[in-house]
């Protein structure tokens, strides 16, 4: 025999500002821990899409990041001479070599400046990464001090516009396009000839060589003839790896710190519903009596409180997610430790991080509800029924 | 006094829901502190510059290096009285997590312009007369156990090759702000190496620490250091040490301030427990209220019981909270380490403590009163809580 939802929900409605106040401070710990969570997997999303499984990086050997990292003309024609490296449709290897630095550029409207990756690239560098699209203006021309700016640039620092000059390494560089890349980490870069930035910045060697491989089984075959070759001085990483592996500091970072936040807010949450729960047992003593005397089992009534408990706590997690589902439509930037560069990236909110979300929640709800119910359930029918 | 007495019952009536909302309270006032604090460990290098130091980089950004022919030059301008080099070499202790600051330093121009690194005479003399010699921090020692004499084996990320640093002196900071989890060691020693495997690289410095003679002048040095180099190979951008810090906070800002609104949502979610609790037992006592106002009791003398309980289990709370942040702190900051190289409660951080938990027992109390000091005499008796 069992008490009916109808009475547990309406036993919530009863004391509206309770259920409400309770309610409210499980809402927030939910958005927190979503917020945290959706911010992660925007970080992942936007470092899995950065880089294509089948591109290797070269870069110099114990150089972390391509910033870091000098590749000499020589050993860069060595490494592009590689048979596993595949041929495009003019028969030239699909290979970009490129140099990678970083300029101190203004947000718009402040004067606070911040690291911007430029990167130049040879003629594949488009080729070699295929979610790249031109969203605004033309291609930068082989040769000419033109660049074309990431989407996540162009909206926030000044300077970066179609149309718009910078000034760095003497000379004044146009922007002549914008490209999206589908909301990867090249979204964060400035794209110019390779040549010429080597020439404006006055360093004779490239940062790395990205070439594109025959077939990605031969990745291991290849990743050893480089690395054993006494020749060069360098390492390859597949892309995608070298870029996840770029923002693992700062993911950890951000997931340790969203976790202890979480937990420490959890325990302030549990506390409100578990006073709402021993009040809510507390003001229906001879309701209980009355339900046990019915017939009502201990087993019944012990539901029936937990269950008002994680129904409360359900309506809270929901109230967090429905406010952290509008996160999705702000941006996050900060600086990636590891690249000491600008990234910019979003909250991403997906099925799985709806589910733990929830499951969080009524994990607070049955923490806090757990005691209250027991008690309710080992009450005496004699005395409850005293009570009134 | 009878008051207080009354207030004090009232609070003691029920006695699980009373240490649960404190409860809550310390763990709230204790998490609020201690966000509040790692907030300001990330100013920790700003607060601690010195007014009287500027900074000289390139102007592209800090990863172009500049000319070692500049310090002469910068020396002899106008109002600059030292001037100190350095560069920083990124190197992998044992692994990429084990991360602690490591500068190549001209000797001792540079630690004649940093006087609140303390390291005794011996130290001192040992590190200068060691080309291969290093000097560590404090907490950096304590870290890693680094004692004099050790050998620390580092592998170089910017500058390529294994090196090996032996211990020459610990130094301590002048004051409880000073980064004690710094490491230095000789330029000259990075130099040589460069000048034998990377000619192009030598020479070359990250950037000019520059003392001037008077605080005010800062603007005008700066703008006359760069004045100096522009139109050159090297353009330069001098900015004051705080300045500069403040450069690397504000890059990692979005961080910083997802923190500080974090810190004030704690407050948020525990007020509305203290606020739960309040109204909870506002409407069990409806009929007491009744009662006194039938006695002739006043809506003053309610709004004076209800809100002294609110208070006076808000602060309660927050006073336990702010005990607990000293020896938590404290525990934080050696479990972190080197990542939060400066680590102190600031006095502001107290005050805001025991401002929020004001704020919550005021706030918690305004619905109950309202209600009370509302209620007809003749509904409260019949209420039945």
């Amino acid at each position: 025999m069992k008490l009916p939802l109808s009475y547990i929900a309406r036993n919530l409605w009863t004391r509206r500002l309770t259920t409400a106040l309770t309610a409210s401070g499980l809402a927030l710990v939910v958005f927190v821990f979503a917020t945290v969570l959706m911010l992660d997997e925007g970080l992942r999303k936007t470092l899995v899409t950065t880089g294509e499984y089948d591109n290797v990086v070269l870069i110099r050997r114990a150089s972390e990041t391509e910033v870091q990292s000098g590749v000499y003309r020589d050993q860069a024609t060595i490494a592009a001479s590689h048979p596993s490296i595949a041929l495009g449709a003019d028969g030239e290897p699909l290979v970009s070599k490129e140099t990678v630095v970083l300029i101190a550029l203004n947000k718009r409207g402040t004067d606070k400046p911040a690291n911007v990756v430029i990167r130049g690239v040879g003629k594949l560098g488009l080729a070699l990464r295929p979610q790249i699209r031109l969203s605004a203006g033309r291609m930068f021309r082989p040769g000419s001090s033109e660049i074309i700016t990431g989407s996540g640039i162009a909206k926030r620092f000044s300077g970066t516009a179609v149309g718009e000059t910078l000034r760095f390494g003497q000379r004044d560089w146009t922007v002549v396009g914008t490209f999206d890349a589908g909301n990867s980490g090249f979204d964060s870069e400035i794209w110019g000839d390779a040549d010429q930035l080597m020439q404006a910045f006055r360093r004779p060697v490239y940062s790395s060589v990205i070439v594109r491989l025959n077939d990605s089984r031969e990745f291991d075959a290849f990743k050893k003839d480089i690395e054993g070759d006494q020749r060069l001085t360098l390492e390859a990483k597949r892309e995608q790896s070298f870029y996840a592996d770029q923002s693992k500091a700062l993911s950890t970072f951000i997931s340790i710190l969203g976790m202890t936040l979480s937990i420490i807010f959890s325990i302030g949450a549990m506390i409100g519903a578990m006073i709402t729960m021993y009040a809510s047992v507390a003001n229906r003593v001879a309701e209980i009596g009355t339900l046990r005397a019915l017939g009502f089992r201990r087993r019944s009534i012990l539901a029936a409180f937990l269950a008002e408990s994680l129904l409360l706590a359900l309506i809270g997690g929901a109230a967090g997610l429905f406010f952290a589902s509008f996160m999705q439509f702000l941006s996050f930037s900060t600086v990636n430790f590891q690249s000491f560069s600008e990234l910019a990236f979003g909250f991403t909110l997906n099925p799985a991080i709806v589910i733990k979300s929830l499951l969080f929640a009524l994990l607070m709800g049955f923490v806090g509800g757990f005691l209250p119910a027991l008690r309710a359930g080992r009450m005496k029918i004699v005395d409850s029924l005293r009570a009134a | 006094m009878q008051t207080l007495k009354l207030i004090l019952k009232n609070a003691m009536r029920h006695k699980l829901r009373t240490a649960l909302t404190v409860l809550g309270l310390v763990v709230a006032t204790l998490a609020f502190g201690l966000l509040q604090t790692v907030v300001g460990a990330w100013y920790a290098g700003a607060n601690a510059a010195s007014n009287t130091r500027l900074v000289t980089r390139n102007a592209i950004s800090l990863v172009f290096p500049l000319p070692l022919s500049y310090e002469a030059r910068i020396r002899g301008i106008d109002g600059v009285n030292g001037v100190a080099y350095g560069n920083w070499f990124g190197g992998i202790y044992q692994e990429p997590k084990n991360f602690f600051p490591q500068f190549a330093i001209s000797t001792r121009s540079y630690l004649d312009l940093y006087p609140e690194f303390v390291l005794n005479d011996d130290q001192r003399a040992a590190f200068e007369r060691d080309r291969k010699g290093c000097v560590v921090g404090k907490k950096l020692a304590a870290q890693y156990g680094f004692k004099i004499g050790d050998v620390i084996p580092l592998k170089g990320t910017i500058f390529p090759g294994q090196w090996e640093f032996v211990v020459r002196g610990i130094y301590e900071g002048k004051n409880a702000t000073t980064d004690t989890s710094q490491f230095f060691f000789h330029w000259d020693y990075l130099n040589e190496t460069m000048l034998k495997t990377a000619k192009p690289r030598a020479n070359q410095v990250g950037f000019y620490v520059v003392r001037i003679a008077n605080a005010d002048n800062a603007a005008s040095v700066s703008r006359a250091i760069d004045t100096q180099f522009k139109n050159s190979l090297a353009e330069t951008l001098t900015e004051t040490e705080k300045a500069f810090q403040l450069g690397f906070v504000s890059m990692s800002e979005a961080i910083v301030v997802a923190i500080r609104v974090v810190s004030f949502v704690v407050i948020v979610i525990i007020m509305a427990v203290m606020a739960n609790t309040m109204a909870m037992s506002a409407r069990e006592r409806l009929a007491e209220y009744a009662t006194l106002k039938a006695l002739g009791f006043g809506p003053g003398f309610l709004a004076q019981l209800i809100f002294g309980e609110s208070l006076l289990i808000a602060l309660f709370g927050a006073t336990l909270g702010i005990a607990l942040l000293f020896p938590v702190a404290h525990a934080f900051s050696a479990k972190m380490g080197t990542l939060f190289p400066v680590f102190e409660i600031a006095p502001r951080t107290l005050l805001l403590q025991f401002l929020a938990a004001l704020t919550v027992g005021i706030v918690a109390a305004i619905a109950p009163t309202l209600r009370s000091t509302r209620v007809n005499i003749v509904d409260g008796l019949r209420s039945i809580g």
